[in-house]
């Protein structure tokens, strides 16, 4: 038997859940509701579409970054430690995806709430009495009209609790691949480094980091993916306020305004844009050690 | 020999309460080309790295130049180092990985500038930043320098192993340190052209005219290149001389054992001038011992006489024989001890043969720890050579804190 023939259950797999979907979809985006040919779905995508991609991207991208200025120092810290604490570390960052996902978003919800455990606490501490003092004092002093009836900050809902919850939940994928890349440096490069003269601040930028890069572009792609299509954080933390194309896209095909063919033309809009958006990301790595992509 | 440049006094080195390095006091001359030969483990590697910066001794100083460096981290040291596994930088190409040093900016201090002598005298704090046209021809030249002109923009996973070692040599050498460190470079590369790069090497250090302080477990390789030749086992140093001395007049056993073959055997020195084996006196060329102290005598393969049985001195039985090229080694059985005996002459497996020896081939050395331990032949086999070459291990040098700051 050849070994190739091992692959084959898998590739059924692929042709069936994965090349099938992706032509199903293909096919919807191109067609209306009685099976004509049109381009009608996308031409229909007018403005209010457009601010719904160029918010998806932004907070996926601001998510991203945040992930990663998190992500990296930890990374980098993490594979400096003895080996018996890295595995303690690295299981304490795993250790919340092994809950459910739906949950952590929940509880993150009963934090953020107006009633929230966060806002409670605020109250407990006694911090809103001090800002409505505060404002009233101003307000006697300069004759301003700021509001001293404060209760509670609003959280929840906003596009920061969607980026919260974005940061909160993809923080592993970045950290992982970039703690795996750091561990794996050889330490004589750095010895080299220092040999030549660089000090440790130089070490880093010159060796370090260049060698890191290909876990710096797997953990952004592995963030920045799921974040742009998420629907269950923008639904969850942002309410109806901040809608997603994930949530968008989610419309179409559950909600409301049913329309399968809209929502696949959508989810074949993001689909092209992330791989774009991901080509050139690879193009600035090093050409041989591409992220993972596909 | 020229003047001292660094010193270890009384240094020691403990990891997790096992010793690698006992008390050493060693000191190492300018422009000389040094090596610190010993098996694995014998704490050569740990000297080396601790002249580098990258291991602070537990106790003991160091000196550089006649300034305690004991906590002068590495890139402030005017040593580079070649690295055993060349560690060459995977993201640069040649070019680049030979630049490296040049590129960053270095504080020019009292005038023992580490960058050029003529320009950039007595800034005092003040980082140095090259040109970018005197980096260039500091690379092109040391490019030249290693044969490696042409080289540049290749990546260095494309290079061969002797390639890659001369690229590590260039990388080191441009920043034009006082010292050279080189641990176990040729390690990794075929005999023939470690060979051809011994060469290269001293060429190098002739025309460069630094300090090389090189380590390895290969004698061979130590006494082919080295001016001093330092002796190490256990974490102590065995014996510190030239080639010739280190080879001709061991200090024990175990120098003797290390270096070249030996057979090593139990005598009494009756008098000066007058040594005793196997029941028999000997006229020999050593003197000053106890009267009929005891010793260790050792005597080369190579400078035993086979004779008729009848003019021979000692009689034994031959018990293998191995054909070298340019000569044949065979074990010969004395008395129960059996002795390694280098020879052109054909001598059967069986036959006996009488042996005649000069006043000038024996050695005699004091008893030490190592009396008794080395230079008996009875399981010489005839790969026992090959072994130590094909064999290359690693010595264990512990980890450190790399990252830092």
């Amino acid at each position: 038997m050849r070994a190739r023939s091992f692959a084959y259950p898998y590739v059924l797999w692929m042709a069936l859940f994965v090349v099938a979907p992706i032509v199903i979809i293909v096919i919807y985006a191109f067609t209306t509701a009685d099976g004509g040919f049109t381009f009608e779905n996308f031409a229909s995508m007018g403005g209010t579409y457009l601010s719904v991609f160029g918010r998806s991207f932004l907070l996926a991208i601001i998510a991203t970054a945040i992930c990663l200025l998190i992500g990296y120092p930890v990374a980098y810290s993490l594979a400096r430690e003895k080996s018996c604490l890295q595995g303690i570390i690295v299981m304490l960052i795993m250790l919340p995806m092994w809950m459910n996902f739906l949950l952590r978003t929940y509880s993150w919800m009963s934090i953020l709430e107006n009633t929230g455990l966060l806002n409670r606490f605020f109250s407990a501490i006694g911090l809103f009495d001090l800002i409505n003092a505060i404002s009233g004092f101003i307000n006697e002093t300069f004759g301003t009209n700021l509001s001293t009836d404060l209760e509670y900050f609003e959280m929840i809902n906003t596009q920061g609790a969607v980026v919260l919850g974005m940061v909160y939940n993809y923080l592993p994928f970045m950290i992982l691949p970039i703690y795996s890349v750091i561990l794996k440096i050889d330490s004589s490069y750095l010895e080299a480094a220092r040999d030549l003269g660089a000090p440790p601040r130089t070490v880093f930028r010159k060796v370090v980091f260049p060698l890191s890069l290909s876990g710096v572009l797997s953990g952004i792609t592995m963030v920045f993916v799921p974040a742009v299509s998420t629907f269950v954080i923008s639904d969850l933390l942002g309410g109806a306020k901040i809608m997603l194309l994930g949530n968008l896209i989610q419309m179409q095909f559950l909600g409301s305004t049913y329309n399968p063919h809209l929502g696949s033309a959508i989810a074949l809009i993001m689909m092209v844009v992330v791989i774009i958006c991901m080509t050139v990301m690879n193009k600035f790595g090093d050409e041989e050690e591409q992220a993972v992509m596909f | 020999m020229s003047k001292e440049l660094i010193r270890l006094k009384d240094v020691s080195m403990t990891f997790d309460g096992e010793t690698v390095l006992d008390n050493m006091n060693i000191y190492f001359n300018d422009k000389e080309f040094l090596t610190l030969l010993g098996p694995s483990g014998c704490g050569k590697t740990t000297t080396l790295r601790i002249i580098g910066g990258f291991l602070v001794p537990t106790s003991g100083d160091v000196f550089f130049d006649g300034v305690r460096i004991n906590d002068v981290p590495p890139y402030q040291r005017q040593v580079n180092t070649v690295f055993q596994k060349y560690a060459l930088f995977p993201h640069l190409n040649v070019y680049d990985n030979v630049a490296f040093g040049l590129r960053i900016p270095k504080a020019a201090s009292d005038g023992e500038d580490v960058i050029d002598q003529s320009s950039s005298k007595k800034k005092k704090q003040k980082k140095v930043k090259l040109s970018k046209d005197e980096i260039d021809q500091r690379v092109r030249e040391m490019l030249e320098v290693v044969s490696l002109k042409g080289f540049e923009k290749r990546t260095v996973s494309s290079l061969s192993g002797g390639q890659q070692q001369r690229v590590a040599i260039a990388r080191a050498l441009v920043n034009r340190p006082k010292v050279l460190l080189l641990d176990e470079p040729l390690g990794a590369l075929d005999l023939r052209l470690r060979k051809d790069m011994q060469q290269e090497l001293k060429r190098i250090q002739k025309q460069m005219g630094i300090t090389f302080i090189y380590v390895t477990h290969d004698q061979e390789e130590a006494l082919a290149m080295s001016d001093t030749v330092v002796v190490m086992n256990n974490g102590k140093i065995q014996q510190i001389g030239t080639p010739e001395d280190i080879y001709n007049e061991p200090k024990n056993a175990f120098v003797a054992d290390f270096i070249g073959e030996s057979n090593i055997v139990d005598g009494i020195m009756r008098e000066d001038y007058v040594v005793e084996i196997f029941g028999r006196r000997f006229r020999c060329v050593d003197k000053g011992f106890e009267k009929d102290e005891p010793v260790d005598v050792v005597i080369r393969p190579e400078d035993v006489d086979i004779v008729d049985l009848s003019q021979g001195a000692l009689t034994g039985l031959v018990t293998s024989v191995t054909f070298k090229g340019m000569h044949y080694d065979i074990i010969v059985d004395f008395k129960g001890f059996k002795w390694l005996i280098e020879t052109t002459d054909f001598c059967p497996v069986g036959s006996r043969i009488g042996i005649k020896l000069d006043p000038d081939s024996f050695h005699v050395m004091k008893k030490s720890e190592y009396s008794g331990m080395y230079g008996d032949y009875s399981s010489y086999s005839a790969e026992y050579d090959e072994i130590g070459d094909v064999e290359y291990q690693e010595e264990e040098a512990p980890q450190e804190e790399y990252y830092e700051g």
